[in-house]
């Protein structure tokens, strides 16, 4: 085992820079631009790196950290305070249980779970705002949001291959 | 003892069962935070503190982030413009042609409107102040379609206010502070708008959902919409004056009747906002509490006096209650009360005479 093996991962490495890398991109992405008429699409920005959180390491600020990420996305969109911290705490928290399941996996799998965990965190945004509104929303756009959400599932490989060994004590 | 010697120092708590314990109170802390929040309730005690310092730091950093994107647009525009100058010179004359046609039709319809509000003594709604503000943020996502404009409480602007672009109508006030408003767009889940279908005065709740064409929800009547319709807003509720253009009905691919919103003809970068208040906000409710209800027309016809129902007494009854069954039924029937009776005609007599027809848009 080597001492750099053994080296502490600085939280704000894995946790402070890419939270606010995210909360940068979404506010970019609020902005009223259109090009050839059509608006930006709105992505999860957060979801790539809630599920890069939880396959990391199992930590005691990563639940925080997605819960103020969450309360971000509630304002900056206006949803109902406290839906997007819900709505990425929940597949975290799934995640984080099945988290020696998805060690060693492949790439594809491992993007067919953040699926699922991107399609869990749409399904509780939808259950909520329906209660919330006594009314359905329309599924089309949340198709589009989860399309737009998955194709970001290198950012979170990405952050998965430079942290996981970070710290062989969680290997 | 010293820590090392003392046999619990070597107790650890595993990282997995702290870290899940800490995502088990957050989560607890983040449905709690959802259960108490009111938005729903889209009333300026309810909007919150949270909400209203985001927003107040959001709006300029929103306003100096869109503003190369804007510049931008507008430089393209221009330079759109100087190109295709003598075919746009083409098209506004033939514009201008058929709306000469239109001012005459519309000159016309004022005066014959104006002799029928003298005729009838109608009393008209006042002119609507407006502050002008642009978008500076805007977000798309499914479960949100809000706004921030960046003119708050300096300008007047309360919650409930409507906001419309140059083309129609898109969607009202839920939270003000000072230099910035958050607009609740028509296509939010949680907006309800009552509108009116233009050509038969069919009313419905226009709901969104979400998605680009909001849906034409408890519309009454048969046949009361077809595509192409034009929608305005009805006024009911008082939350919207009447007549504020909102857009044209189309069949929705779910088979329900849809509605393309006349904001969306261009991109809604500037907005008014309607500083409007409604009856029911301007009229002084304890004046009017306190004043007599009027006295019915001379001459004009009422409704006949209320007769009673006849009360059937059962024969085992009549003879331990006989005084009060004696006291309900009898005189009423005969003698009608008077001031019940006056308030309950007058609306009839008032509402006799035909209603005018809706004035042009």
């Amino acid at each position: 085992m080597t001492a750099g093996g053994m080296r502490g991962l600085s939280p704000w490495r894995w946790l402070g820079a890419p939270m606010m890398l995210v909360m940068g991109a979404s506010f970019l992405f609020a902005i009223p631009l259109r090009f050839w008429g059509l608006g930006l699409p709105e992505p999860l920005f957060a979801m790539p790196v809630v599920f890069a959180w939880a396959v990391i390491r199992p930590s005691m600020l990563a639940p925080i950290c997605v819960m103020i990420l969450g309360l971000y996305l509630d304002l900056l969109w206006g949803t109902p305070f406290g839906l997007w911290a819900v709505c990425l705490l929940l597949p975290y928290g799934v995640v984080l249980g099945g988290r020696a399941m998805l060690a060693g996996q492949s790439r594809l799998m491992m993007w067919l779970w953040y699926g699922a965990a991107t399609g869990l965190s749409m399904g509780a945004g939808y259950l909520f705002t329906m209660l919330h509104t006594q009314g359905a929303p329309s599924p089309f756009p949340i198709g589009w949001q989860f399309l737009a959400t998955v194709v970001l599932y290198p950012v979170a490989d990405r952050l998965i291959e430079l942290f996981e060994d970070a710290d062989v004590r969680f290997r | 003892m010293s820590l090392r010697d003392n046999p619990l120092g070597e107790l650890k708590v595993p990282l997995t069962w702290t870290a899940g314990i800490v995502f088990l109170v957050v989560l607890i802390v983040s449905v709690g935070i959802l259960l108490g929040d009111r938005r729903e309730a889209f009333d300026t005690d309810e909007y919150g503190n949270p909400r209203t310092l985001s927003d107040r730091v959001m709006a300029p950093v929103g306003d100096a982030l869109s503003t190369p994107g804007r510049l931008t647009g507008e430089g393209v525009e221009g330079i759109r413009g100087y190109f295709f100058a003598v075919s746009e010179n083409r098209r506004l004359k033939a514009e201008l042609e058929n709306m000469r046609q239109w001012r005459d039709v519309a000159v016309a319809l004022r005066d014959t409107n104006e002799r029928y509000r003298a005729i009838l003594g109608l009393k008209t709604d006042p002119p609507i102040p407006m502050a002008a503000a642009r978008i500076v943020v805007d977000s798309r996502g499914p479960f949100a379609h809000s706004r921030l404009a960046n003119v708050g409480r300096e300008a007047g602007v309360k919650p409930g206010n409507p906001v419309m672009s140059e083309n129609g109508l898109v969607g009202r006030v839920v939270g003000v502070t000072e230099g910035v408003s958050r607009v609740l767009v028509l296509t939010d889940v949680a907006s309800r708008t009552p509108v009116m279908i233009d050509r038969t005065n069919a009313r419905a709740i226009l709901t969104g959902d979400g998605g680009p064409n909001p849906r034409l929800d408890y519309l009454r009547g048969q046949n009361a919409v077809r595509a192409g319709d034009k929608v305005l807003t009805s006024g009911d509720g008082g939350v919207f004056p009447r007549g504020l253009p909102v857009g044209v009905v189309v069949k929705g691919l779910d088979g329900r009747w849809r509605v393309v919103l006349a904001a969306d003809k261009a991109p809604v970068d500037y907005v008014r906002i309607l500083l409007f208040e409604d009856f029911t906000q301007v009229a002084n409710r304890a004046a009017l509490d306190q004043m007599n209800p009027p006295s019915p027309t001379p001459g004009a016809s009422t409704l006949p006096p209320p007769v009673p129902e006849p009360v059937v007494q059962p024969p085992a009854a009549a003879t331990p209650r006989p005084k009060a069954a004696a006291a309900v039924p009898g005189p009423p029937a005969a003698t009608p009360a008077p001031k019940a009776a006056v308030p309950r005609a007058t609306p009839p007599a008032k509402a006799a005479p035909p209603r005018p027809s809706e004035p042009a848009p």
